[in-house]
């Protein structure tokens, strides 16, 4: 058996997303020597995506020359965890190897997915998540005259819009969940977040309708049309694409395995539990941003900032941030309370609507369930390649299921990478 | 650095805008990107876009790779049915 390679470091972050690049460069100038690593291509998180359909704005650029800018920052792209082979231990995977990491202090800045939820046709070719979409396009995606149709609720769908629409297609309906009275209050909330508000204009659609929302999605192998049922009145309207996500839910599996406890964001969401320095409930264990609950890129900025300079013991760093903490935390709180999901959207699937899209259950199977053990063991439900990420999140919804436990490997992995875990390691120098 | 890159998808040429990713190569190939079938045969193309739902999961070279998280180098070989 070919040995390991063990390295070491004193801060490991995980996810380069605002947080985390936040969390390296506050902690940097302690001459610490930081690791950050994720799955994506390059870094810069959900909202900062490189690529030929993104446009990087000047910010993004800025973050990430600072991350090159110090020697004792090292960023793994392209990489994600497996497992927790110790306390004190990751085990991760790249492309082409694996390897353990052994780190003193850890950051985790998971960031947050999409609440995708389930109704008739959601699995045709063409539906895609909202901030999905929008991630799509960034990457390249083509959607020059595709005529899409946004739907779900909250501010990112009107983000995606926007992508979708600079990217020439045309974007004939933006159906939200929530009432016009709602979005009203929210939108005259942002007098308190002036540059949300600016945001907001400039983002504002002919299309948008308020206490919309999808019934089905039609099509012979691929989007055709959608059915929006707008107050009491249903509509069809002829598509190429159906963009759809109704609110964020924070990534804490990697939290989960590692045992930090929970806490139930404003959301009703579970989120990794955090104290004033961002510490999570395990010694030497940091979390910052969406994986905290799901606030905006703001909030994730100030978080990372924080967690940064509180794992080097920096606590006057972390304490100039405070301020700017809270006022993102009034923000987040004044987001949930605008984009509740209105109960009527658990009508949404059909008995013969798939909820668990791996192993193709549909909601008819899982009805007589008692909760999310069951509807696995008996139904198949969340035993995919997705492990529960997107059926979860849904029969949480849907049925109030507690979401599943995540298990390593955390995604699936190489049996060269899992095989490590039992073969002699393989000491190499500090990253 | 090149405009364009060349791979294959199932044996076929594609190009695409450099830097972009398998995901949307797969939509470049043609129909909507579909990238595998389900266990009960039904089409699927990407879906979250984000390394989420993996259904985007193609072979890459031989090695299965999330083809929203992957992006595409000069000659590389796509297989969907991973
Ligand atoms: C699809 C999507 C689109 C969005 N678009 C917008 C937008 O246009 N405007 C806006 O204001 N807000 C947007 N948001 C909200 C946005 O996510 C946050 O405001 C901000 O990016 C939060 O920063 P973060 O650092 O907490 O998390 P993120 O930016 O989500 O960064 C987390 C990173 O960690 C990586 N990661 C997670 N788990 C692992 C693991 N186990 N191993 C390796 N890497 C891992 C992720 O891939 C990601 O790159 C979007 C959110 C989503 C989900
Ligand atoms: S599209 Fe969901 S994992 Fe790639």
């Amino acid at each position: 058996m070919t040995a390991m390679p063990l390295a070491h470091c004193d801060v490991l972050i995980v996810g380069a997303g605002r947080a985390g690049m936040a969390a390296a460069v506050a902690a940097a100038p302690s001459g610490a020597s930081i690791v950050v690593i994720d799955d994506n291509p390059a870094p810069g998180g959900q909202i900062w995506r490189d690529g030929p359909g993104a446009a990087l704005p000047p910010a993004a650029r800025k973050w990430r020359e600072a991350l090159a800018h110090h020697a004792n920052i090292r960023v793994c792209s392209g990489t994600r965890v497996v497992a927790a082979p110790s306390h004190d231990e990751l085990l991760l995977e790249d492309a082409v190897r694996g390897w353990r990491m052994q780190w003193k202090k850890l950051i985790l800045c998971t960031g947050a997915r999409e609440l995708l939820l389930p109704f008739p046709g959601w699995t045709l070719p063409g539906v895609t998540g909202a901030g999905g979409l929008q991630a799509l396009i960034k990457a390249g995606l083509p959607v020059r005259g595709e005529r899409i149709v946004v739907a779900g609720s909250g501010p990112l769908l009107l983000a995606a819009a926007a992508t979708a629409r600079a990217a020439g297609a045309k974007v004939v309906r933006i159906a939200e969940q929530a009432s016009l009275a709602a979005v009203a209050g929210f939108a005259a909330s942002l007098v308190r977040w002036p540059g949300k508000a600016v945001q907001a204009l400039t983002l504002a659609d002919a299309q948008y309708r308020t206490s919309s929302r999808i019934v089905s999605v039609q099509g012979d192998g691929r989007v055709e049309s959608v059915r929006l049922r707008q107050g009491g009145r249903d509509m069809e309207i002829r598509c190429d694409r159906v963009a759809c996500g109704f609110g964020l839910t924070p990534n804490t599996q990697l939290g989960q395995m590692l045992c930090c406890a929970l806490a139930s964001a404003d959301t009703g969401a579970q989120a990794l539990a955090v104290d004033a320095w961002q510490r999570t409930s395990l010694p030497g264990i940091y979390a910052a941003g969406e994986c905290t609950g799901f606030g905006g890129s703001e909030r994730a900025l100030a978080q990372g900032t924080i967690a940064g300079h509180a794992a080097v013991g920096n606590e006057r760093g972390a304490r100039q941030h405070e301020r700017e903490r809270a006022h993102w935390n009034a923000f987040a709180a004044q987001l949930h309370r605008s984009f509740t999901l209105a109960p009527g959207l658990r009508q949404m699937p059909k008995p013969d609507t798939l909820v668990c899209r791996c192993e193709d259950v549909p909601l008819s199977a899982l009805a007589g369930c008692s909760g999310w053990t069951d509807a696995k063991l008996h139904r198949r439900c969340g035993m995919g390649a997705c492990q529960g990420r997107v059926c979860g999140d849904a029969a949480q919804f849907l049925f109030g299921w507690a979401p599943p436990a995540p298990r390593p490997p955390l995604s699936p992995a190489r049996i060269a990478t899992l095989a490590g875990l039992a073969a002699p390691l393989n000491d190499v120098d500090r990253q | 650095m090149s405009v364009t890159t060349l791979l294959h998808i199932d044996g076929r040429p594609v190009r695409v805008k450099a830097g972009s990713s398998v995901a949307a190569a797969l939509h470049v190939n043609g129909g909507m990107g579909v990238a595998r079938t389900s266990v009960t045969g039904e089409p699927r193309a990407p879906f979250c876009g984000m390394g989420v739902c993996q259904e985007c999961r193609v072979r890459v070279d031989g090695r299965r790779m999330l083809a929203c998280q992957t992006v595409c180098a000069e000659g590389m070989q796509v297989e969907t049915s991973a």
